[in-house]
């Protein structure tokens, strides 16, 4: 019932040993989580917490099969650490950093394109959840319910709003998938979208935009050819003025095409159902599931 | 973080682009006297502001002689200009740019930025130099070419061919401009800028290629490779409440509407101002308090807040994730105590600790409403901002 992540994921932290890092990775094994070590450099061969810490991710994988990372390392060198992720060849890592240079990320987005089997998701972001099952990230596991509806968003309390308001009507979630705020990210919405599409277990999506760029633009007409399934847009940010950066480092009007009008706009052409309020997420969802005649159920 | 023409010059000699001579003043008397040290016939006065549309506002001065020097520096320094870049208050300019003339045969665009739908450096060049690359955007996309810089490579010498021949440069000219988007990569690059700007390129009547303006934009998340740039910061140019948030790790945005809001996270911080105007009201301020932040940062948050004599009541919404609703609890307590609140407060809470946190702020004793969702609190809050 995912996208992902499951219950036969196999977790590695890099920068285990750090505050953040250890109090994440102690509430994503509590939530259920699999987490089989991490990586420290220079801390190899100790045990933190009970997990065992490697030099190396390639030296964590070989030992413990490992099939994912979540990266919390400071931003100077969180560049760097996803890179080693995707050198060893890793399908999923998450990273949770915020602040990276953008030109760090121009190299990693390099990198990532000639490492198809490699998928990067943030950074700035909240991580990834598949309910009752596998959580990597800081989202509070707790408000989570098990079901069928997939969430994408570029923000994080914004996603844990939406989750909320399903869970408080009982909606379950299949995946939810933060796919972070800055402007160069490793995966974005079509990506998400796409595979959402293809799960049987995912019945209905909620896609979280905002100002800045035209990631929500592209995805909107991706979904008008492609996707069989209900989405609900929303864009935030229609109250922000044009040329501030409103704290994520992505979320910019620059011009016209970018504004949370416009975007909305393009939403609707394309078919899409469209909460202008946030308060609204999960009624419009249900609204939309409705319209196509299908059942929300979360088994 | 943005930087002034002179600083961006400076940089640009650095990596070998030509920029005309200059002397930065900070008075009148200084003008005068960089304008002698340049010598020649004519100079240039440029009011520095973190803004463009200078030329429109008055702020840059064609001056032929010493006196019309004294007379435009005095003119222009200490002024407040208002351009389309500045809002309607304006910037002050604190500081002047004399620059030695150039005679100028034709007028080019080139700016490297990056693309957001690729992820790629990418150039952008135009014969329609001196106007600004958006309003070229808007009326004659076409007139703008666009070249990629593949990051396993970098930059190469076939992108400056495309350019110079979209361009329409002839070798000579070529050569020289070669030397331009070298430079000006290398600098982008080296410097973690998010934007570099020349507008205009200049190609002057004996056929030499000058940046006569120059616009920086950096990263400032790599500012901390870079102190020598960070060093650049101009506080004058920023807003001081701003600038006061960012030291508490509190991302603030000051807007023209009366309810304050406190959230935690970029994406439900926006939201609440959406929501606030799809019930009527206006939000006075975007900020968020992030994801772990302390009871001294919310007490912090608040003492910005309400030092907006416009604010006339106080949203604080927040979802818990790793922030635990009782420690924003606490911190709402004891900021609303120190600053002895006097506008209304509307408090919604949800997420991790929640029951703790409510029950914390029922037994505060303060007047405090509650609000049970994201569509109640904007309900509440905007109704008691427009009944005080």
């Amino acid at each position: 019932m995912s996208i992902m992540i499951d219950k036969n994921t196999r977790l590695i932290t890099i920068g285990i040993t750090g505050k953040q890092g250890t109090f994440h990775t102690k509430q994503s094994q509590e939530y259920g989580t699999n987490v089989v070590g991490g990586v420290t450099p220079g801390k190899g061969g100790t045990v933190h917490e009970g997990w065992p810490v490697y030099n190396t991710v390639k030296e964590a994988i070989k030992t413990t099969q490992a099939n994912a990372a979540m990266v919390f390392v400071p931003p100077p060198f969180a560049a760097d650490a996803i890179l080693e992720c995707i050198d060893a060849k890793l399908p999923i890592i998450i990273c949770i950093t915020e602040g990276i240079p953008i030109l760090d990320m121009v190299k990693v987005k390099g990198a990532l394109a000639r490492s198809p089997e490699c998928r990067l998701i943030g950074p700035n972001c909240p991580g990834v959840i598949t309910p009752g099952q596998c959580k990597i990230g800081i989202m509070p596991g707790h408000i989570h319910l098990p079901g069928r509806i997939g969430i994408i968003s570029r923000s994080g309390t914004l996603t844990y709003e939406a989750v909320g308001q399903l869970t408080a009507r009982g909606i379950g979630q299949s995946t939810c998938v933060g796919i972070g705020g800055d402007p160069v990210n490793g995966t974005n919405f079509i990506d998400v979208l796409d595979m959402f599409n293809k799960d049987p277990d995912t019945d209905g999506v909620i896609m979280i935009g905002e100002i800045g760029g035209s990631a929500e633009t592209d995805a909107a007409r991706w979904i008008q050819k492609n996707m069989k399934k209900p989405v609900v847009g929303f864009i935030a940010g229609a109250a922000a003025p044009k040329g501030k950066r409103m704290g994520h480092a992505g979320a910019l009007i620059s011009g016209e095409d970018d504004t949370a009008a416009a975007k909305f706009k393009v939403l609707e052409e394309c078919g899409i159902t469209v909460a202008k309020s946030p308060a609204d997420l999960a009624s419009k969802l249900e609204e939309a599931m409705k319209a196509k005649n299908i059942t929300i159920r979360n088994k | 973080m943005n930087v002034h023409e002179y600083q961006a010059k400076d940089l640009m000699r650095k990596f070998g682009i030509k920029v005309l001579k200059g002397e930065v003043a900070k008075t009148v008397e200084e003008a005068v006297k960089g304008a002698e040290k340049l010598g020649g016939k004519i100079w240039v006065v440029k009011a520095q502001i973190h803004a463009g549309g200078r030329g429109k506002a008055g702020g840059v001065k064609l001056a032929k002689s010493l006196d019309e020097v004294r007379n435009y520096a005095t003119d222009i320094l200490h002024s407040t200009l208002v351009t389309h870049q500045t809002g309607p208050e304006g910037k002050k300019v604190n500081t002047l740019l004399i620059e030695e003339g150039c005679n100028i045969a034709s007028e080019f665009y080139l700016g490297i930025v990056l693309d957001r739908n690729n992820s790629k450096i990418t150039f952008m060049a135009s014969k329609e130099g001196g106007v600004e690359i958006e309003e070229i955007a808007h009326k004659n996309p076409d007139a703008i070419i666009k070249v990629a810089v593949d990051p396993s490579t970098g930059y190469q010498p076939y992108i400056g061919r495309l350019l110079s021949n979209a361009l329409g440069l002839d070798a000579v000219q070529a050569k020289e401009a070669d030397a331009f988007y070298k430079g000006l990569y290398k600098l982008y690059t080296d410097s973690d800028c998010s934007i570099a700007e020349i507008n205009p390129l200049v190609l002057t009547a004996d056929n030499q290629m000058i940046a006569l303006d120059a616009k920086l934009n950096f990263d400032e998340n790599a500012l901390f490779r870079h102190p020598e740039i960070a060093a650049y910061r101009d506080l004058t140019e920023e807003s001081a409440k701003e600038v006061e948030a960012s030291k508490y790790g509190l991302s603030y945005i000051e807007l023209d509407g009366n309810i304050g809001c406190l959230v935690n996270g970029a994406g439900l911080a926006m939201s609440t101002l959406d929501i606030i105007q799809l019930h009527g009201g206006n939000a006075a301020n975007f900020l968020d308090v992030g994801g772990g932040a302390t009871k001294e940062a919310v007490e912090q948050a608040f003492r910005i807040i309400l030092s907006d004599p416009n604010v006339k009541a106080i949203l604080v919404n927040i979802f818990g994730g790793i922030m635990k609703c009782d420690i924003i609890a606490e911190g709402v307590i004891a900021a609303a105590k120190a600053v002895s609140l006097s506008v209304p407060l509307v408090v919604r809470l949800e997420g991790t600790n929640v029951e703790l946190g409510k029950k914390i702020l029922n037994e505060s004793g303060l007047a405090i409403t509650a609000a049970s969702d994201l569509g109640d609190a904007a309900k509440k809050v905007v109704a008691a901002a427009k009944g005080a």
